[in-house]
């Protein structure tokens, strides 16, 4: 399952930081930030609820990058 | 500029006019330190906030944590006004990212703007403005002169025409009036229109191209993974590198030379060091670079699905195309009226009236060509001879039209034609009355396309059709194409794609052009596949990498040179920018460097690399 969020953050490094986090998150199979569109794409394994992960993904996301929002 | 924006402009201003005023007042010790300390903190106390944070969540590599250890080094270091100023520089660095940024965005969602907001129904005769997400097939929906078409349709009254710049990059309007189809984000210019719709709206056109447009630098290129990467191991070598240049050229100096070790002047050049560890310039363009290529592609009329589709086109060496529907229009058109004794315009009435009852293209053309509305009650006895032809009478004459083996069966003889094409060979009253031409006709720009790609370096140019032999060769020769392959099956043209895929060196890229009806598989069997026309085509937008909006063959060679500027300017920043950041660092480790130089070949790389990545969203004039 693929599911696209729509995310704020300010610096392109950034974003690569929030892709690398999202994709080490337990229930991500791949994530993908475009900093241009300012969109996260999320491929979820199996099973995983979407909702309970990207409440992990976020937390992951603001421990690389204070600065940095999803909006679920 | 956004609120975040201007905050920091402010803050920029207020701590700049500090700094420069502090050049003109004297003092010495503490009251020194405490003053600078007013703008630098008033410029850097979010960044030093973060630095806190990111410590705290181990990100120790993190720019924010590395500006902050260059200038609070500065400082203790004595240094205060470079401290200040490498942190105003790089603020001024990073608004001007995000303006640039921020500024590019909404440049290229407005010239993607054809998201329609509303959908005009007709209710008690009073217009009422719906979302269209909410509008069912087969709905009348209204299209006032102005408005933009929200969802496809077929006219059902009215007739206008249409702007279609917005989807093809074609400036000449379209002109609609009943039964025509129509694609939803075309702009409604004349009349009004009611239509019915045939899509939903998350089905159509409009809906599938924002989609495609986008997601599309989701699919990442090999330069900007590329660039990730080397951000990844960037900024640690360096950092590690500024480490080693703090401790160990004093060690050695100490231990090994008897020298004074000179910390400081050792410690200022680590702290250099850490001011060009930022990749920023580098992260920031190439990602920027293939938005607005894709921005400016896409403003031409054509839709590229990913930054990696368009590092691929401008690769391309070897184009291969389909014949009917891409080198020509493929639709059959009389091209020609010979060996007749009677009028042409006698001759094709005679024809369009004795096939008036067949739906076959090759009647229909005729139709077509015939132009006048046909009396059907001019017609009798018609009788299809199946592979043969028909013969019917017209106005109380026997016309017999059909190919050679119809003459041959009336027993009537026949002359041949020298040109390719479908021939319908006509007798009326057991005479002959000569023969009609019908071919594709090849499009306008057909042959200039394949001399601009030539021109713009493509090395091989192959047609593939399931067309005969002669016709083949006719239009290969006609358009310069160097080899044809002809009647061949759907699934031959995989097989010749394979074929040229496996001959070709690793390198160089091959780019099939097909209208996207039969020959998907073709399309994603190839390095790049390209849809031409594929506007309402479902199947072709799903299929192609790159898709172009409208027909013209022109639009081949164009999106290549698009590419091509593209990975350029890419390139030349990745070159540029490494570049810049290495002589920055080699200057910086021989003391030759200040922290002053570093801070303005970092931001200024940064500015130079962002202008050029702007570059790409032009390409008009390509």
């Amino acid at each position: 399952m693929k599911k696209t969020y729509k995310i704020d953050v300010d610096c392109a490094n950034c974003a690569n930081k929030m892709e690398d986090a999202a994709k080490n998150t337990a229930g991500v199979k791949d994530a993908t930030v475009n900093f241009m569109a300012l969109k996260m794409i999320v491929e979820f394994e199996e099973g995983a609820d979407a909702k309970a992960v990207m409440k992990d993904v976020l937390k992951n996301c603001k421990k690389v990058e204070d600065d940095c929002e999803i909006f679920l | 500029m956004t609120k975040k924006q201007k905050k920091v402009l402010v803050r920029i201003i207020i701590a700049a006019v500090l700094v420069i005023a502090l050049q003109f007042i004297s003092v010495k010790g503490y009251v020194r330190f405490g003053l600078y300390m007013i703008p630098y903190l008033v410029i850097g106390y979010d960044i030093l906030k973060k630095a806190g944070k990111g410590i705290l969540n181990r990100q120790i590599f993190d720019e924010n944590f590395l500006m902050a250890v260059a200038t609070i080094g500065a400082i203790a270091l004595g240094d205060y006004k470079e401290g200040t100023a490498v942190m105003l520089f790089y603020q001024i660095g990073e608004l001007f990212q995000s303006y640039a940024v921020g500024k590019s965005r909404r440049n290229i969602s407005d010239l993607m703007d054809i998201r329609p907001d509303y959908a005009n129904v007709e209710k008690d005769g009073e217009l009422e403005q719906v979302d269209p997400d909410e509008i069912e097939i087969g709905t009348v929906i209204v299209v006032q002169p102005g408005e933009k078409v929200p969802i496809d349709g077929v006219v059902v009254e009215g007739t206008s025409s249409l702007n279609t710049s917005a989807l093809t990059g074609e400036s000449v309007p379209r002109e609609v009036s009943v039964d025509d189809e129509i694609i939803s984000g075309c702009i409604n210019m004349t009349g009004l229109l009611k239509i019915r719709t045939t899509k939903e709206f998350g089905e159509s056109t409009v809906s599938k191209i924002l989609e495609l447009v986008e997601n599309a630098s989701s699919r990442k290129s090999r330069s900007e993974n590329f660039i990730s990467k080397f951000a990844k191991i960037y900024t640690p070598a360096v950092c590690y590198g500024a480490l080693a240049l703090a401790i160990l050229p004093p060690i050695v100096r100490m231990a090994f030379m008897g020298l004074a070790p000179e910390w400081g002047d050792w410690v200022y050049r680590a702290l250099t060091f850490l001011v060009i560890s930022c990749p920023c310039a580098l992260v920031i363009s190439i990602p920027l670079s293939f938005f607005a290529g894709i921005g400016g592609a896409s403003r031409e009329g054509v839709l590229v699905k990913g930054s990696s589709f368009l590092e691929t086109l401008s690769q391309t060496k070897i184009v291969v195309f389909d014949k009917t529907g891409t080198m020509t229009k493929g639709v059959f058109e009389v091209n020609g009226i010979h060996h007749s004794p009677y009028k042409d315009e006698e001759l094709l009435e005679y024809a369009a009236l004795a096939e008036s009852y067949s739906t076959h293209p090759i009647s229909k053309s005729l139709q077509r060509a015939y132009g006048k509305p046909i009396d059907k009650n001019r017609v009798s006895d018609v009788e299809e001879i199946g592979g043969h032809g028909l013969t019917a009478k017209v106005d109380g004459k026997v016309v017999a039209a059909g190919n050679a083996k119809l003459m041959k069966k009336l027993g009537i003889e026949y002359h041949d034609c020298s040109h390719v094409g479908t021939i319908v060979h006509v007798a009326i009253d057991g005479k002959y009355a000569g023969h009609i031409l019908i071919s594709d006709v090849i499009k306008e720009h057909a042959a200039e396309a394949i001399a601009a790609l030539k021109k713009s370096g493509i090395e091989k140019t192959v047609m593939l059709t399931g067309d005969a032999k002669n016709v083949a060769d006719h239009v290969a020769a006609q358009l310069g194409i160097d080899e044809v392959c002809s009647e061949l099956l759907p699934g031959d043209k995989v097989e010749k794609v394979e074929e040229l895929l496996t001959k070709k060196s690793e390198k160089d890229k091959l780019a099939f052009v097909g209208d996207g009806i039969n020959d998907a598989p073709v399309l994603s069997r190839a390095d790049i596949g390209i849809a031409m026309g594929a506007l309402g085509s479902d199947a072709a937008i799903e299929a192609a990498d790159i898709v172009l909006m409208d027909d013209d063959p022109l639009k081949i060679s164009k999106a290549i040179r698009i590419s091509r500027k593209c990975i350029r300017i890419v390139y030349e920043n990745i070159y540029f920018a490494i570049g810049i950041k290495v002589i920055c660092l080699v200057l910086g480790a021989l003391g030759i460097a200040n922290m002053w130089f570093a801070i303005f070949a970092d931001v200024g790389v940064m500015i130079l690399a962002v202008l050029n990545a702007i570059r790409t969203l032009f390409v008009k004039k390509l």
